[in-house]
């Protein structure tokens, strides 16, 4: 049996093809304007690997905040139910899986047998997702892995007092100008995002094991700083950003074509204080 | 006056609320407290009041958060023990507290 | 009016004012209130509690340079020095580093005390939307608070919000109040809160071709909407002010006095004094303005001892 899962996000798309089970293509890309369009180019561009044609292909799952947009799917499932699967597939002792991507960071208790039980997100504020280190690196002048590998040499912990991305860009070029070394700086950075992460996740509980998945996985730097900040280890899975694709077409080859995700919370973390 | 000092998290709004008119400045809170979140000092709000009031640490305001947290109803003892603590009964939980 | 100097153009104006009216020399107190803001910094100089001179500048590298230079600029036009001041209070976020201070005051009691004396008693809520943060007060028919809430944590409803728009699209940042009205039919606000993401769904705006005017009315509209937020936390209360840089944006104005159904009072003084002789109005300045009256109030009241001099 074959089958194909689309996460396709607010930034990037993440396409996974399973045949018998096996993971025989991936393919990713940034989604741009046009985001149902690069759905499908990159979809096309996973089945040509894999040396199949869409006509192959028996069911196609779509997640991830634009995923219904995915007009060639056969069904949509939410960003949650997605990343219980994948992560249900790749780490089945995880019981809390925090995922943050591009543009939103989420937290999900999952049972034993990958069903949702909660689950809390953030979707309205840049602190806290994939954003924030893009915006961060933009002002330390590196690249995002760079600023990864040079953060985990800092001995420093130097508070940033900003939440925002917007003030965090000024807090960042202030240090800078103060001398502070670029390390320490990236990991300011990096432990300001794992803070807010770890306070998304707070909602849900911080039930053993935990998995860490989306793009911002595949930061060392900011697996570190969450380790810290959580006391205790996160397990990232390979290929962390894929995960909510391998979901959907988990979902696809389990005949899943809609799935309502039932969550405690239903406000949506706008991270915001009152003082 | 009401100084309100809270955050607004997934599963709803938090507000600690001192009233500054009723408070004596007695501090009971401030010992009550559990997470030591509240101090006993100078009026911040009203240059004209000699007389302290209690208030939330400039280091906690931002960290409410967490240190409140094992306080919200469900969670902890109710009232919370800042606000039996408070004889003038300065200190409310506003919105859904 | 009469018309404040103007010393820059870029981004929005740097000005200062000194009053013709007053002969500092006759009058018993002088104070001052210095604002130092994260975006702006301002000086005010009261002589027994009349509006001497002001000054409104962009916020430098450090909070006493920054201070320096407000107060510097307030008094160029005029032979009063620091060392005539009586007494000196530094606010807002650089407070306690005000060199020629005395003493630091919240902004919060400043910004109240200064919107009574500039919209008068009436004013019960004041909004104060600054460089970095966002302030809903409420307060009694003397200025002082008896309420407030506040959003420092977040871009978004805050002036630097507006200059990172500003930037985004390329018109200067006192141009689009007035560019947002010249407008068909008013568009839908952009929908997202974070000024991160909103400026994504701008470029993607501007790429569909939508006029730039449009994309104005709708950032404004979405400005206004986050403010509303706080406000109706609060409870409007008649009648309201809004003081700050972002008072200044008619397009931001406007819409949120429709939002909450409430008309803000016109941007000139109360007293009709005041009024009458044309002084500038500056809604930057009420930060200032409340910390000079607290020097003065403090030294009346035999609370604080003059610090003077010369």
């Amino acid at each position: 049996m074959t089958v194909a899962g689309i996460d396709l996000g607010g930034r990037n798309v993440h396409v996974v093809i399973l045949k018998d089970d096996k993971v025989v293509a991936k393919a990713a890309g940034a989604t741009g304007i046009q985001k149902a369009e690069a759905a499908g180019k990159f979809y096309d561009e996973a089945l040509q690997q894999a040396g199949l044609k869409r006509g192959d292909v028996e069911a196609v799952v779509a997640t991830g905040s634009s995923g219904p947009r995915v007009d060639f799917a056969n069904g949509y499932i939410p960003d949650a139910a997605a990343d219980a699967r994948g992560v249900n597939r790749l780490a089945p002792s995880a019981r809390t899986i925090i995922d943050v991507g591009g543009e939103e960071g989420r937290a999900i208790k999952i049972n034993a047998e990958g069903k949702v039980q909660d689950f809390a997100v953030n979707e309205k504020c840049a602190a806290g997702t994939g954003t924030f280190v893009d915006t961060m690196a933009r002002a330390l002048e590196m690249p995002v892995e760079e600023m990864a590998k040079i953060s985990l040499q800092s001995t420093t912990s130097i508070p940033m007092n900003a939440q925002c991305a917007v003030f965090g860009e000024s807090e960042v070029v202030s240090l800078i100008h103060q001398n502070i070394k670029k390390l320490d700086i990236a990991r300011a950075v990096h432990d300001a995002i794992a803070g807010r992460v770890a306070s998304v996740t707070r909602i849900v509980g911080l039930e053993k094991d935990i998995a860490m998945i989306g793009g911002v996985a595949m930061n060392a730097g900011f697996v570190a700083s969450l380790n810290r900040e959580l006391g205790m280890d996160v397990i990232v899975p390979d290929d962390p950003d894929y995960v909510g694709a391998l979901g959907a077409a988990v979902a696809a080859s389990q005949g899943v074509f809609g799935e309502e995700v039932k969550a405690k919370v239903v406000e949506k973390e706008t991270i915001e204080e009152g003082k | 006056m009401l100084a309100n000092y809270g955050f607004k998290d997934g599963s709803g709004n938090w507000f600690l609320q001192i009233d500054t008119d009723k408070c004596d400045g007695c501090g009971k809170c401030v010992e009550a407290c559990p997470a030591n979140v509240l101090e006993v000092g100078e009026d911040e709000y009203d240059p004209f009041r000699d007389e302290p009031v209690a208030k939330v640490t400039v280091a906690e305001r931002k960290k409410l958060r967490y240190s409140c947290a094992p306080c919200k109803p469900g969670y902890g003892e109710e009232p919370a023990p800042c606000v039996t603590a408070c004889e003038p009964g300065a200190i409310s939980h506003a919105d859904g507290w | 009016m009469a018309e404040a100097k103007t010393v820059e153009f870029w981004r929005w104006p740097e000005t200062s004012w000194v009053n013709p009216g007053i002969d500092w020399k006759s009058g018993k107190f002088v104070t001052a209130g210095v604002d130092v803001g994260s975006v702006s910094s301002q000086a005010v100089v009261m002589v027994d509690g009349k509006l001497y001179a002001y000054s409104n500048t962009r916020t430098g590298s450090d909070s006493p340079d920054s201070a320096w230079k407000a107060v510097n600029l307030a008094l160029q036009d005029s032979d009063m020095t620091v060392d005539n001041f009586d007494y000196c209070i530094g606010t807002g976020y650089g407070r306690v580093n005000v060199p020629m201070a005395q003493q630091a005051i919240t902004e919060i009691a400043c910004h109240a005390r200064g919107a009574n004396f500039m919209y008068g008693p009436e004013v019960k809520t004041v909004l104060d939307m600054g460089g970095q943060d966002c302030k809903a007060i409420r307060c009694d028919d003397r200025g002082k608070v008896l309420k407030f809430m506040m959003n420092d944590k977040c871009a978004a409803g805050t002036g630097r919000g507006m200059e990172v728009f500003a930037d985004l699209i390329q018109v200067p940042v006192w141009e689009i109040g007035t560019r947002s009205f010249q407008i068909e039919k008013e568009p839908p606000a952009i929908s997202s809160t974070c000024v991160v993401f909103a400026k994504t769904e701008v470029v993607s705006l501007l790429q569909e071709g939508v006029p730039e005017n449009d994309i104005m009315a709708a950032y404004c509209a979405a400005m206004a909407h986050r403010v509303v937020e706080l406000l109706n936390r609060l409870g409007v209360e008649e009648k309201f002010a809004i003081t700050g840089g972002i008072a200044k944006n008619m397009g931001v104005v406007k819409r949120l006095e429709e939002e909450v159904k409430t008309q803000s009072p016109e941007a000139n003084w109360y007293d009709p004094e005041m009024r009458d002789k044309g002084l500038p109005f500056d809604t930057q300045i009420a930060g200032g303005i409340g910390a000079a009256l607290f020097g003065f109030a403090m030294l009346e009241r035999g609370k604080a001892k003059s610090a003077r001099k010369a």
